[in-house]
């Protein structure tokens, strides 16, 4: 199974991606998506409307970063996608702690950065622009060529090997580009599956730098695949 | 960035049906008109063009510049990039005054900035009838002075010898002025338009329909004694857009 994790601020045009990225493979690949954002979404409806059929699972993360949520499921959600005998999973972050960043060592890490947050957004992300593969910029149907130049100098002053891919998610626009990049994907193993990078904040075994993906091997406030709201735990096994 | 030719090699219309012709070509100091019904692929091709599409979109051209496919490089460093395309929703979203962001553009191409801020408004000002000062706020300039100041910034700053207008007529630009000047550049441009006058001003005319390029026209004498009397009476017309707009009462 291949493994894409997209994160990127409210709005920045994720999902339009995803969908973008589906109306291209659906249905000759087998995709799951899972989402995970804070309070309310509505990919269920978004995704489940266009391509009935691909299994979708969102996970509420409350009071926790969705990055962190993201670390405590992933393990679940690769379980959960692998039942679902998919060839591809998609996640989406809600990316709202600028602080995070949810990629792996294995599969791509996109980073979906949208042309209206203004030319210096990508300075004010840290390790989600930092640690990504790949930087979509979306909506460069609404802003001039002068700032996307502007703008995509700034997303290599803070990731020099990023690869960048401009968009127009609403008409699809530049897709067809970075689906090559799934072309050349590796399957991922799951049992040598870690962050690529560390939270600065020491709340919990994650911040604190120990990189393991799923519930299990944490402390501190955890999450499962399947549990909602307040429901956390403290200790993992 | 020297650009000889551009070519487009053809693909496919809206209903998978291959377009009937092989490839056209265009040359520095030629210009070409888009025209036909909405939604019959206008922008599709412009923005073919400036993606350096090589079959890897919904239409399936491909492009190539002088004879051969444009490396990678020309979208990923943006010093490189030889085309412009600007939009009627392209905006200016920066919150700068005008000569800082023309510095900053400049800056991101590796160029010296001296002397280009005043040539870039010098430029922007004959396109627009309302002038356009270095310290201006980006922000509240008039649809007119935006789209002067983004053509006049990707001719001097952008240094583009490709331009893309996609229905930008209605923004009050000068057009036979843009016209002229593209030509002693040595631009290529391309018009996507439905004005009349800015279409037979072009040497070449591609006309639309479902997703394909139906018709590939070039100007003949007999239009060309057309387009004189059209180009009168499009300036008689301006004359009196001119006088309407300085409150003036119209009367023959
Ligand atoms: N013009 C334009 N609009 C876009 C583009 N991409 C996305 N949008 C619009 O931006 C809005 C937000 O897009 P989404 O794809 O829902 O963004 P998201 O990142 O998934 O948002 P959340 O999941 O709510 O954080 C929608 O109204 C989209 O139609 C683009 O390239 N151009
Ligand atoms: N060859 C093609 N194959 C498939 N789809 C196409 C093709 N050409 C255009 N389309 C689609 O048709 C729609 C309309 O095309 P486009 O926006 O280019 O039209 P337009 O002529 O610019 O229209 P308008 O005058 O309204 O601006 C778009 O969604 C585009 O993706
Ligand atoms: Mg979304
Ligand atoms: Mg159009
Ligand atoms: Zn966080
Ligand atoms: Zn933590």
């Amino acid at each position: 199974m291949k493994l894409m994790i997209l994160a990127g601020p409210p709005s920045a045009g994720k999902t339009s991606v995803v969908k973008n990225i589906m109306r291209r493979l659906y249905p000759k690949v087998k995709i799951s998506f899972l989402k995970i954002d804070v309070v309310v979404t509505f990919e269920k409806e978004e995704i489940g409307k266009d391509f009935p059929g691909i299994p979708v699972k969102i996970v509420y993360s409350g009071d926790l970063c969705p990055d962190h949520a993201g670390v405590m499921v992933m393990k679940d959600g690769i379980e959960w996608a692998e039942k679902n005998k998919s060839e591809l999973l998609i996640v989406e972050s809600a990316g709202l702690c600028l602080r995070c960043s949810p990629y792996l060592n294995q599969g791509l890490g996109i980073v979906v950065l949208s042309m209206l947050g203004g030319m210096n957004s990508p300075l004010k992300m840290g390790p989600m622009v930092g640690l990504a593969d790949i930087a979509v910029v979306t909506k460069i149907d609404l802003i001039s060529q002068a700032e996307r130049e502007v703008f995509r100098q700034k997303v290599h002053e803070v990731n020099n090997s990023i690869r960048l891919y401009e968009v127009n998610a609403l008409q699809g626009t530049g897709i067809d580009r970075l689906l090559v990049e799934l072309k050349d994907m590796k399957d991922i193993k799951p049992e040598s599956l870690v962050l690529k990078g560390v939270p600065p904040l020491g709340v919990c075994t994650i911040c604190i730098g120990k990189k393991d993906i799923g519930w299990q091997n944490h402390f501190g406030v955890i999450r499962k695949l399947d549990t909602q709201g307040a429901d956390y735990l403290y200790r993992g096994e | 960035m020297n650009i000889k030719k551009l070519t487009v090699f053809s693909g496919v219309d809206k209903t998978g049906d291959a377009e009937r012709f092989k490839k056209f070509e265009i040359f520095p100091g030629n210009t070409a008109a888009i025209v036909g019904p909405t939604g019959s692929g206008k922008t599709s091709l412009v923005t073919d063009i400036e993606m350096l599409a090589q079959r890897d979109t919904v239409t399936r051209r491909k492009i190539l510049i002088n004879d051969k496919i444009p490396p990678f490089s020309y979208r990923q460093d943006p010093s490189k990039n030889p085309i412009v395309l600007i939009t009627q929703h392209t905006n200016f979203l920066a919150d700068l005054r005008v000569d800082d962001f023309l510095r900053l553009h400049a800056l991101s191409r590796q160029m010296k900035s001296r002397g280009t801020v005043p040539k870039t408004l010098m430029l922007a000002n004959k396109l627009t009838g309302e002038k356009v000062t270095e310290n201006m706020k980006m922000t509240v300039l008039s649809g007119g002075q935006t789209r002067a100041l983004m053509i006049a910034d990707s001719i001097i700053i952008g240094n583009a010898p490709i331009v893309l207008l996609d229905e930008i007529e209605n923004a009050g630009i000068f057009k036979k002025e843009a016209m002229a000047m593209v030509k002693e550049e040595g631009k290529i441009i391309l018009f996507v338009t439905h004005d009349p006058v800015v279409a037979l001003l072009c040497d070449i005319r591609l006309v639309m329909k479902n997703g394909g390029i139906a018709k590939i026209l070039r100007t003949n004498e007999r239009e060309k004694k057309a387009r004189k009397k059209i180009i009168e009476q499009d300036i008689m017309i301006s004359v009196i857009r001119e006088r309407v707009r300085r409150g003036e009462i119209i009367k023959f």
